[in-house]
């Protein structure tokens, strides 16, 4: 009885024009000024002790039903086939299927850390902030979507269930051959192309990658006078922006050119390959 | 003249001197007492007052920030209990993982709890920061704490990563040894990475060797991952949080579409979309 009596008007309000409320965060060009607001005690604070209780009890119903892995105590005279690192970073142990392990597990994830920090120094576009939208940032929804669900989340699923013995490829009803035969039949861009020379080897690498990358200069230079969003993003944004956008693909890329051409380095150094 | 009204047994209860010593204010439902409940709280006056509607909203939300915040407190309460039972020691680890599973009462939950809630805290702080991408809520004038964020989801990895080696087991050693072989090809600092013999590295003196204690995963890294699992990374997560919660706040509480109005007057705002 009392409780209704003192419902205050900023609560009841929303509660009941819940339909008008959800309009306006579904039409977010229009000014919001007067949205309508809650208290938190209790309509927050409610939701989060219901979702805390939620969350506990599936946790200790997990934690009952299956117990946490122990196998043998540890022995470095016995490696396991496969050794896996754990399941969050197969993504990274994936990658070096394609690259070698100084980008795939040093440059490639550091660039993934800066990457993700540099996200709204490089993203300009004003729109989309604070609700759901895919029309109004098409290109960063693209990239992100694809890196996160495919070059991350996809490569994960495939290292843990995928890979076996040899980290080769095994469907998820093959069984596990230790010994299966896989034939080595990657080659380098160089040796497709007949090159020999150890310092022709090097530049002829070189040029794909500078051409590669020359494109988001070459485009720069193309639109950067008549594009209005270019200009906004100016020079150093859109340098950061392009590099990140191009290295990331890289990765497809070459996932591509090793399953179509068989290409297992674009170019090689005496230092490093790529 | 007053009527001699009879008091409830709550209300007795909630007017006593030891009550309104804890809650100072009143325990009528009121907009004013339900400001200063969550006001004059230290633990909630971390929320704002009020908030908008759709902050409440679990299909805005998702609720993963406060879900990986819930998951970080499990398996810190469940840490804390391990830690009186596991010695860092490469002779005594493993015994004491498995004197935790079969004779320590609660030691098989404790331990279970405590590695589920580590790989739920990796999905969910994953799916927060998606949620956050898509709703674009890194943007002005939130772009700082999103780079917070984004320390702070390194860091859950590292936390999870330095907590694989303590059992010690097979799977342990040689996920730890797969993880951290990559040390060994930076470029420079790695005995195997590209201009390392300008620097001069060697398999005992490089990155690798800095981070495990050695040139295998041995009983130094033990030690060394344990440290950083239960004193370091807690530590500076925990800082990190405290400035990604008091951020939300400072900069504007949770995102909503009224963050365009905030925008006017930005420099930036006159943009087109970038797709065009």
């Amino acid at each position: 009885m009392s409780s209704e009596q003192t419902v205050d008007s900023a609560a009841s309000a929303p509660a009941s024009e819940n339909g008008g409320a959800q309009t306006e965060i579904d039409a977010p060009k229009r000014k919001v000024r007067d949205i309508p607001r809650v208290h938190t005690w209790p309509h927050l604070l409610r939701m989060e002790l219901l979702c805390t209780l939620v969350i506990m009890v599936v946790m200790v119903l997990w934690s009952v039903a299956i117990d946490a892995p122990l196998e043998e105590p540890a022995n470095p005279t016995l490696t396991p086939n496969p050794s896996k690192a754990p399941w969050y970073f197969l993504g990274l142990q994936e990658m070096l299927v394609y690259f070698d392990p100084w980008m795939a597990g040093v440059v490639l994830p550091s660039l993934i850390i800066v990457g993700l920090m540099a996200i709204p120094y490089i993203d300009i576009n004003p729109r989309g902030n604070g609700y759901y939208t895919w029309r109004e940032r098409p290109f960063a929804m693209i990239n992100f979507l694809v890196g996160f669900w495919i070059l991350w989340i996809l490569l994960i699923i495939e290292g843990v269930f995928l890979r076996g013995p040899g980290w080769n490829f095994f469907l998820p009803w093959q069984e596990w051959d230790a010994h299966k035969v896989v034939a080595l039949t990657n080659v380098d861009l160089h040796e497709m192309l007949g090159v020999r020379n150890p310092i022709a080897i090097s530049i002829v690498g070189a040029i794909p990658l500078a051409i590669y990358y020359g494109l988001a200069a070459l485009y720069w230079k193309l639109k950067s006078q008549k594009s209005p969003v270019l200009k906004e993003l100016g020079l150093p944004r859109y340098a950061v922006t392009a590099f990140l956008f191009l290295t990331m693909w890289l990765l497809p890329i070459k996932m591509l050119l090793r399953y179509t051409l068989n290409l297992k380095y674009i170019w090689v150094t005496p230092w490093f390959n790529i | 003249m007053a009527p001699k009204t009879k008091k409830s047994l709550t209300e007795s209860f909630v007017e006593s001197q030891l009550w309104r010593s804890i809650f100072r204010h009143g325990y009528a439902d009121n907009s004013r007492n339900r400001a200063l409940g969550v006001l004059s709280n230290v633990w909630l006056h971390l929320h704002p007052v009020r908030l908008p509607l759709h902050a409440v909203r679990v299909r805005y939300t998702w609720c993963m920030g406060g879900i990986t915040f819930l998951m970080y407190l499990i398996t810190v309460v469940t840490g804390v209990v391990l830690m009186f039972y596991y010695r860092p020691v490469g002779e005594y680890a493993y015994a004491d993982i498995k004197y935790l599973q079969h004779d320590v009462p609660f030691g098989m939950i404790m331990r279970n709890m405590h590695r589920w809630a580590a790989h739920a805290m990796v999905i969910s702080v994953w799916l927060h920061m998606f949620r956050v991408f898509l709703t674009g809520s890194y943007k002005p004038p939130r772009e700082f704490n999103w780079v917070v964020g984004v320390l702070l989801l390194t860091f859950t990895l590292l936390l999870s990563f330095t907590g694989y080696l303590l059992p010690w087991d097979q799977l342990a050693v040689w996920a730890v040894t797969v993880g951290t072989n990559m040390a060994r090809a930076t470029p420079m600092l790695g005995h195997e990475g590209p201009f390392a013999e300008l620097v001069g590295v060697t398999s005992r003196y490089d990155a690798r060797s800095a981070l495990i204690g050695g040139s295998l995963v041995g009983p130094p890294a033990l030690l060394r991952f344990y440290v950083l699992h239960c004193i370091f990374i807690p530590i500076v997560a925990s800082v990190l949080m405290i400035l990604h919660f008091w951020r939300i706040r400072k900069d504007g509480g949770i995102s909503g579409p009224t963050s365009l109005a905030a925008l006017e007057g930005s420099p930036i705002r006159s943009s087109e979309s970038s797709s065009s």
